[in-house]
């Protein structure tokens, strides 16, 4: 082949390949603002802490509040419902986590209403619900059971339901979305 | 497409498989790859695939801001805002749609232009060009239904002066009005029907692309020539040789586009379309985006109405009415007005003149539509209408057969011998130049009764301007201790205030001494908080109608947007609170009024605002009147535009980018071309 001829045909290859590449990567990067627009916006990420007020909560009932969106489940437990779920083997649970690692006070358990299978809201908080085996929540969906720590003990759900960040403010009201930082492995 | 019988070969299994049982891969290859295009086309053939990408980067951005819209008459507003503020990218996606319309009317009147010059409307492109003029249309008539889905003044307007002109038909255009608007005013149910079809029509325009170009890869490309190919030296095929030339011309076009988006967002936007719709008063000035100036001017050209022994044939609305429509109408027949047997206005010395006249009569209209209806917007409007018309209805048919037209080259070949690498880019630039000025000749129009602003230093100014933090939070301080006493910023969060160099705990604690009302709580009832970051900034008013009430019947606008609302930005803000001066003797002011040198109409309902040693500045700056009102309009600009600094940042790095990849596409484009002779 001419030497010429070869030296343009490298050239025209190089130019072909650069500019190709080119294209793939200002394609690839304009869609990114695109897929990131779908991502929460700045002041959907802001929002999202609520102040509960607990002080008509009385021992035995619950309360729900909506936090982002969600069902927020707050229960004053009875010393009993403590005891079932502190004095017991925690490891051998499907996701095994302390009553402690999972509470601020003994007596409140606050958690995200919603079933860790595939987002149902469990019944459980209003008088006359199905508790389920374990007098926690029942989710209708699918059968998954909670105990009265919000912890999965039988059904089809891999997780305990998610405690979110909160503190008490006073010692009635609390602020949900910043303060401790629960664990919650898995989510 | 048509597809051919011969059984193709392909190296890849995949491809072959899929090709044999359904030819995708063949039809590709002769509508894309083989397909016969003449070698002389020059740089204005690129303007067809440039208002293909225009199409798919206006369908694309314009499903991301669906996601964001909310089209009630309640929410769009604040729903536009939300996804310029709030939504990642948000601003880029509004930005890149609401100038995208522009350059996409730029490349297709560039297009229109271009099959005018050189007769691509003849034998056998009839259907070509008729299929071009309904995606016109179709056009036109998205561009003004997303124009409308914002919700702005000039939104909310535009909707009820288009929608009216339908108000022209004898007997049932009442009836129709009402119809289109589905009630008595513009209102909710106008605004999603209108919304459902911005979002109908793209569809609807791509089916027409895909027959306009069907047809055309029938009757195959006409060339600057006008002669058709005679033998297989004539042509070269589609790819590479314009796929190269297309991808080089697109990527120079996205360089102007893109500098736009980044640096100049709001220049063709007109500063009404930043202040939400009041359903109880238009604008001083209602005018269309640019490009429909041209056909608006001659709307309004027709004041007088037409009677025949006192009987009123046409009003002069109905005239006017007719006329716009008309214009774009008249093009359908262009290809039977014109019977010259020669296409090219290359060769018609007499028929390019007439169209390059046309041209700049365009210019002029678009001029003439810019200004206010009156006086000398009327002449021009009427001598553009007249040799509009007069072009098509007399001088196309005339022309057609008594020209003397100059010999046509033997061949295409014989005339890229001639035409070869001859400034064919230059004059493609020239029209798009004059495009780009006819998209800006709104701006030269707009005229006032002021004097001229005062033409201050802005640090944000330019394309590596960025704000003077430390002004800004100046300017914040002014806003806080004077301005807020009045105005509301309701778009603006507390937590914004971080981006201007306050710490999370000031911005807490500044949030907290303001009370919001927030509720209802258990028992229903609405109580007071303390306010938060996550709150808006808190209206000194509940309502406009307290508001109303305490001020004497005005009511101070809202001011998040208010550089972007009106025409001079911080020049304005700052011209304004430095404007008060004593009125002239034999000037009246109103009760209650002020005299402004700066304000429309001089008469200013604001009493003087800012006066030197009213706020003493945190930092220690002298608290000159200069100072505050620099520095207060520092800070409106700064909420106007939030992402202005990422925007310029990312901007650079675009402009870069492209400028790399036209530059690689040029030396692609000549080393493929280089063995074409």
């Amino acid at each position: 082949m001419d030497q010429a001829v070869k030296k343009g045909a490298t050239r025209r290859d190089f130019l072909y390949l650069t500019a190709g590449a080119m294209g793939v990567v200002g394609a690839g990067s304009a869609a990114w603002p695109l897929i990131d627009s779908m991502n929460p916006a700045a002041d959907t990420l802001a929002a999202g802490s609520t102040e509960v007020d607990l002080s008509k909560v009385e021992v035995g009932s619950a309360l729900t509040a909506v936090w982002r969106g969600s069902p927020l489940f707050i229960r004053h437990r009875t010393p009993e419902e403590i005891k079932s779920v502190r004095d017991m083997d925690w490891k051998s649970l499907r996701d095994p986590q302390k009553d402690e690692d999972r509470t601020l006070k003994a007596e409140w358990i606050i958690i995200k209403g919603v079933c860790t299978h595939l987002g149902c809201i469990p019944l459980g908080q209003k008088a006359g619900d199905p508790r389920g085996e374990f007098n926690g929540w029942f989710c209708p969906c699918h059968g998954s059971q909670y105990d009265v720590s919000g912890r999965i003990r039988k059904g089809p759900a891999p997780l305990n339901m998610f405690v979110p960040p909160y503190k008490f403010i006073s010692d009635t009201v609390v602020h949900v979305g910043s303060g401790h930082d629960f664990p919650n492995p898995g989510f | 497409m048509s597809g051919s019988q011969e059984k193709e070969k392909f190296n890849n299994k995949t491809i072959q498989w899929i090709n044999d049982r359904m030819p995708i891969f063949s039809m590709l290859n002769n509508e894309y790859g083989k397909f016969p295009m003449p070698k002389n086309c020059n740089y204005f053939w690129n303007f067809g695939a440039i208002a293909m990408v225009m199409l798919v980067i206006m369908i694309v951005t314009g499903v991301f801001m669906a996601m964001n819209y909310v089209p009630s008459t309640a929410g769009a507003f604040a729903s536009i805002q939300h996804t310029t503020r709030e939504v990642n990218y948000g601003w880029l996606l509004r930005y890149m749609h609401m100038n995208g319309a522009s350059f996409f009317f730029i490349a297709v009147y560039i297009h229109l232009f271009r099959g005018l010059y050189y007769g691509s409307y003849k034998k056998p492109r009839e259907l070509v060009w008729i299929f071009g003029v309904v995606l016109l249309l179709l056009m036109m008539a998205t561009a003004f239904l997303g124009y409308t889905l914002p919700w702005s003044q000039m939104s909310g307007w535009g909707a009820t002066v288009i929608t009216s002109l339908f108000s022209a038909i004898p007997l049932i255009g009442g009836g129709i009005v009402t119809w289109l608007w589905g009630g008595f005013s513009v209102g909710q149910p106008t605004l999603n029907r209108f919304y459902a079809f911005h979002f109908l029509l793209p569809f609807i325009i791509c089916a027409a692309v895909f027959v306009h170009v069907w047809a055309l890869h029938v009757s195959k490309s006409n060339n600057p020539a006008g002669v058709e190919p005679k033998s297989e030296k004539d042509t070269v095929p589609f790819h590479p040789y314009y796929t190269a030339k297309d991808s080089f011309g697109t990527a120079v076009f996205m360089i102007v586009y893109f500098a736009v988006v980044f640096f100049a967002p709001l220049i063709l936007a007109n500063p009404d379309h930043w202040k939400p719709f009041n359903s109880l008063q238009t604008p001083p000035e209602i005018v269309p985006e640019w490009y429909f100036l041209p056909f608006y001017a001659m709307l309004r050209s027709f004041t007088v109405g037409i009677k025949v022994a006192g009987v009123t044939l046409l009003t002069a609305k109905q005239q006017g009415v007719l006329a716009m429509f008309g214009s774009i109408l008249i093009l359908f027949f262009v290809p039977w007005l014109d019977k010259s047997p020669v296409k090219s206005a290359r060769y018609r010395p007499v028929f390019k003149w007439a169209l390059r006249l046309l041209v700049l009569n365009m210019v002029m209209l678009t001029y003439a539509g810019a200004l206010p209806a009156a006086g000398k917007a009327l002449v021009m409007g009427r001598i553009g209408a007249a040799y509009y018309y007069f072009f098509f209805l007399v001088l196309l048919p005339y022309l057609g057969k008594r020209e003397k037209t100059l010999p046509l080259p033997e061949s295409i070949s014989a005339d890229y011998a001639a035409h070869h690498g001859g400034g064919a880019m230059k004059k493609a630039l020239i029209p798009a130049a004059l495009a780009l000025g006819l998209a800006l000749a709104p701006h030269a129009a707009r005229a006032a009764d002021t004097p001229p602003l005062p033409n201050l230093h802005w640090p944000e100014q330019g394309i590596f301007g960025h704000y003077d933090m430390a002004a800004v939070q100046r300017g914040f301080q002014v806003y806080k201790e004077v301005c807020s006493n009045c105005h509301s910023m309701k778009y603006i969060y507390y937590r914004n205030l971080e981006s201007i160099g306050y710490t999370k705990e000031q911005v807490k604690t500044l949030a907290a001494t303001y009370q919001i009302t927030d509720g209802p709580d258990e028992n229903g009832q609405m109580f007071q908080r303390p306010g938060r970051p996550t709150d808006h900034f808190k209206s000194p008013f509940p309502n406009p109608e307290t508001a109303r009430a305490a001020l004497n019947g005005a009511l101070p606008p809202d001011m998040s947007n208010l550089v972007n609302a009106r025409e001079g930005g911080p020049n304005y803000i700052y011209a304004i609170l430095t404007g008060y001066v004593p009125a002239p003797k034999d000037f009246h002011v109103m009760d209650g009024h002020m005299y402004n040198e700066y304000f429309p109409g001089h008469q200013i309902a604001m009493p003087q605002p800012l006066v030197a040693g009213q706020v003493q500045f945190q930092d220690g700056t002298p608290n000159t009147l200069d100072n505050e009102a620099r520095s207060v309009a520092q800070f409106l600009d700064w909420a106007s535009n939030p992402h202005m600094e990422q925007r310029k940042r990312l901007g650079i790095k675009v402009i870069l980018f492209m400028i790399a990849f036209a530059g690689i596409l040029l030396a692609t484009k000549r080393k493929v071309w280089s063995d074409v002779t």
